[in-house]
């Protein structure tokens, strides 16, 4: 069961490593305006 | 009031309207005997489907939407778009791109996303428009050695979407700046309480199941690091501002849950470190998210309402026409020095204050001093910015721009008034405080009661007992009932920007209504008429040949259409007396009492009403054919048509209203008789420090404890420190911008209608709330004598916690506050339920 003590730890970085893509996303305004873009893409041609 | 009886039937055949398209009727096809009538055969057809299929409400909606979106004038050059002052506050270059932010009117719908997205094919040089839909923004990066933003600005108002700068640029990323911050912390706090939650699910399956001590420590460490950087990252808003609390010695919301965050996190740090006892990192962790969350969808939705305030003040105009030499230029009204010579045409609003260098014409003060009548003006009189020229073409030296201007020292006043106003004692943070003390005496009944049963385990009990007692159903469903009725609030044209003005409106108070563009419509209209009815036509053909506001008001109200039309032959106008004419060979004078006794005899009676009338503050305007006076027509401010029926729907519910307003007493005693105000609340003549200083002397006077509020209601730029410093302030349809940048709540729809929806809509919404409380108290309770008892272990605590946050939460997003839907009346007695 040792092998928790790497699993564990990791699954922890790896949501570390969402949280970070998250903030990066909104630090470039990605979340700024979520209504236009679902308009946008029935027009793109 | 028999003169105004009189008037009724002619004015409504006047608006021969088609049912179906609102255009007017001609006369050739309207039949009398029916109520509708219609322009053409296709209308009459698509009317009777529609009424057949019993959709009429279509044509009430239609009415509603049509009033939010009126069209401005699309005649604007836009060349001070390219003027450096204007290219220094509001864009920005970029590489050899230059970029700017510009509001545009009229955006609804995705059709208008890809007409605008599609501006880079039609004008050469603009590489990229990209659209927020909602707030109606684009931004536009083009390249300045190719195009003019002035070019691309008169592409985008040629297909319809006039476009204004944003205003505030700088505060505007500020904005967008913290709202990410917000909702980086958001995510972070989510993410957290996600995996301690993981955790904790491991730990409790491991007290039923034998656990490896070695795996129950892993878990406990890695439960505190991250609930620990939960705490003083995005769980330190609450400590922050419970701080603040205690040390201004206010309730607050936020300080039982401090305690029950603080308490809960530090004792868990405790007993991890020291290797046994209970730990609560998963409630802790996940109160941190549910009570952000929470605070986030309500700041975001009220920041919504306040962006569609800024969309409405932005799009006044901000260029004025600055005489250069021969010709005149668009500069931003930033750029403009004393001394200058601007033009202001007829229907602008004048961007400085000045002196007038040539010209003549009546100029609307009514936005900045209350007075519903024009006033003339000519050269060497001085006039304000923020006015409107009416009728003609003036040349005006500019004397103050910006700050120094009455309207910008208005303004400082409305800033000073919105810092001087001490914030509102929420119902929530008044409960917050007996929920601390709550807290508190349980907690230490807790610990004195096992200190004397079993000392090794009384802390751990009293902490459980302040983990489980945080008011987290409170703190969460509050936030979310605002945000619901706020959102609710503002589809029905509603704009809310604070989330106390929702409790300051629940009760009945103390109400300061503006007098003209508020109760009355703000503009020149038939009030009375007296004498023959038969030369209404005359008047009515020889005020059509003149722009001059009285005649236009006159020609307007006058309409008919069963009338056969009249020639005019010779007309002759004295600016400010009146005007003479010969109509169907007949010489006609109309105009002011001493105008017309100079060219025709007036009798008696008629010279007695028209003094009467000059008395009672209407305008008189007699008629003369043929050398005697044959009728009297009165010009006033007219009353808005739901204005009394709402009045007396407020008194009835207790609300004590005053009117206060810049114009004469005799005007506003006069309106305040008709629509039953008692001569004592009727308050003329004041100017707009008056007004404030009214506000202040009534809030001062009424006692904070008993809920009763200060609301002031108003439109103009004179009402604009009032409506900072009043408890609530209201801004009514049609107001200044600088009214829509003091008031906490806007009227979209005209007139005070609407009024009584909002406060029903409030009511309720402070009853859910109240709700909310007795759910989270009973839960609370519940919790806190299993805590007492010493039977409460983090595994119940944990399960108990979210359920009454979520039961909050459930009555909360079934609850009616303001009605979903649009367009029911606000009178109709069946919206409210």
């Amino acid at each position: 069961m040792s092998v928790l003590f790497i699993v564990v730890p990791l699954a922890v970085l790896l949501a570390a490593g969402g949280v970070l893509a998250f903030a990066w996303a909104a630090r470039t305004g990605q979340f700024d305006d979520v209504d236009t873009p679902a308009e946008r893409m029935l027009h793109d041609e | 009031m028999a003169a105004e009886a009189t008037l009724a039937s002619p004015v409504r055949r006047a608006k021969a309207l088609c049912r179906h398209c609102n255009l007017v009727v001609p006369p050739g096809l309207i039949d009398p005997a029916r109520d509708d009538q219609f322009c053409c055969h296709g209308c009459e057809t698509a009317y009777s489907i529609i009424h057949t299929c019993g959709l009429e409400r279509y044509y009430e909606l239609r009415q509603q939407l049509d009033d939010r979106a009126p069209a401005p004038g699309t005649d604007r050059t836009y060349n001070d778009f390219d003027d450096d002052t204007f290219r220094r506050l509001h864009t920005r270059q970029i590489g050899p791109l230059t970029r700017c932010e510009l509001f545009l009117h009229g955006v609804h719908c995705s059709a208008c996303l890809w007409l605008i997205e599609r501006l880079p094919r039609m004008v050469k040089g603009l590489v990229e428009a990209r659209l927020d839909l909602r707030r109606g923004i684009v931004d536009l990066a083009w390249d300045d050695r190719v195009v003019k933003l002035s070019q691309i600005a008169r592409t985008l108002a040629s297909i319809g979407y006039p476009p204004q700068p944003a205003r505030d640029r700088k505060s505007r990323a500020h904005r967008v700046a913290e709202d990410r911050r917000q909702l980086t912390r958001l995510a972070a706090a989510g993410a957290i309480a996600g995996n301690v939650m993981l955790f904790a699910l491991a730990l409790y399956a491991g007290i039923f199941d034998a656990m490896d001590p070695s795996h129950r420590t892993m878990f406990r460490w890695m439960s505190m690091v991250l609930t620990v950087i939960a705490l003083v990252w995005p769980g330190a808003v609450f400590f922050k501002s419970s701080w603040v609390a205690i040390r201004t010695r206010t309730p607050h919301i936020d300080v039982p849950i401090a305690l029950a965050l603080g308490a809960g996190g530090l004792w868990s740090v405790f007993t991890t470190i020291k290797g046994s006892g209970e730990i609560y990192f998963d409630t802790v962790s996940v109160l941190v998210f549910a009570l952000l969350a929470g605070r986030f969808f309500q700041s975001r939705q009220q920041r919504a309402s306040a962006d569609d305030v800024e969309l409405l003040f932005s799009l006044t105009p901000s260029s004025a026409r600055r005489v250069e030499g021969d010709a005149t230029r668009d500069v931003p009204i930033e750029s403009l020095q004393p001394g200058d010579l601007v033009q202001v045409l007829a229907g602008d609003s004048l961007p400085c204050d000045g002196e007038v260098d040539s010209g003549d014409s009546l100029v609307d003060e009514s936005l900045l001093s209350g007075e519903s009548r024009p006033v003339r003006v000519t050269t060497g009189d001085r006039v304000a910015a923020g006015t409107l020229n009416i009728s003609a073409e003036l040349f005006v030296r500019v004397q103050t721009v910006g700050e120094s201007t009455r309207v910008g020292q208005l303004m400082r006043l409305v800033a000073d008034g919105t810092q001087r106003k001490a914030p509102i004692v929420r119902f929530a943070d008044v409960v917050g405080a007996w929920f601390t003390l709550g807290m508190l005496a349980l907690a230490a009944l807790t610990l004195g009661l096992w200190l004397w049963l079993d000392p090794l385990h009384a802390v751990d009990h009293a902490v459980a007992l302040l983990v489980v007692t945080c008011p987290c159903a409170l703190g969460l469903a509050t936030p979310i009932v605002i945000t619901i009725a706020t959102g609710r609030a503002a589809r029905r044209g509603m704009l809310i920007k604070g989330g106390d003005v929702i409790q300051s409106l629940s009760k009945p108070g103390v109400m300061i209504l503006d007098k003209t563009g508020t109760l009355t419509t703000g503009g020149l209209s038939l009030v009375a008429w007296h004498g023959d009815d038969s030369v209404r036509a005359l008047v009515h053909a020889v005020e059509s040949t003149s722009t001059h506001p009285v005649a236009k008001a006159l020609a307007r109200d006058l309409t008919d259409p069963h009338a056969a039309p009249v020639r005019v032959t010779s007309t002759n106008q004295i600016l400010g007396r009146g005007i003479e004419a010969v109509a169907a060979g007949q010489r006609v004078v109309i105009g002011s009492l001493s105008f017309v006794s100079t060219l025709a005899r007036v009798t008696l009676e008629h010279a007695d009403l028209a003094r009467r009338w000059a008395a009672e503050g209407i305008t008189p305007i007699l008629v003369a054919v043929d050398g005697v006076s044959v009728a009297l027509a009165a010009l006033g401010d007219g009353v808005r048509p739901e204005a009394r029926a709402t009045l007396d729907e407020l008194r009835r519910r207790g609300w004590q209203l005053h009117i206060a307003s810049g114009d004469h007493q005799d005007v506003v005693t006069r309106v305040g008789s008709t629509l039953g105000f008692t001569l004592e609340d009727c308050l003329g003549g004041l100017s707009p420090e008056a007004k404030l200083a009214l506000v202040e002397r009534s809030k001062a006077s009424l006692d904070p404890r008993s809920g009763r509020r200060l609301v002031m209601v108003g439109d103009g730029v004179n009402d604009a420190a009032a409506l900072a410093a009043a408890d609530v302030g209201i801004a009514v349809h049609g107001g200044a911008e600088a009214s829509l940048a003091a008031c906490d709540v806007y009227l979209s729809r005209p007139g005070i209608g609407s009024i009584l929806e909002l406060f029903d809509g409030c009511g309720r919404s402070m009853h859910v709330i109240r709700r909310n409380l007795w759910v989270s108290l009973f839960y609370n309770t519940t919790a806190a004598a299993i805590a007492v008892a010493g039977l409460l272990n983090p595994l119940i605590a944990a399960i108990v916690m979210p359920i009454s946050s979520l039961s909050a939460l459930a009555v909360s997003l079934k609850s009616r506050t303001f009605a979903d839907h649009r367009s029911q009346s606000v009178l109709d007695p069946g919206s409210r339920s």
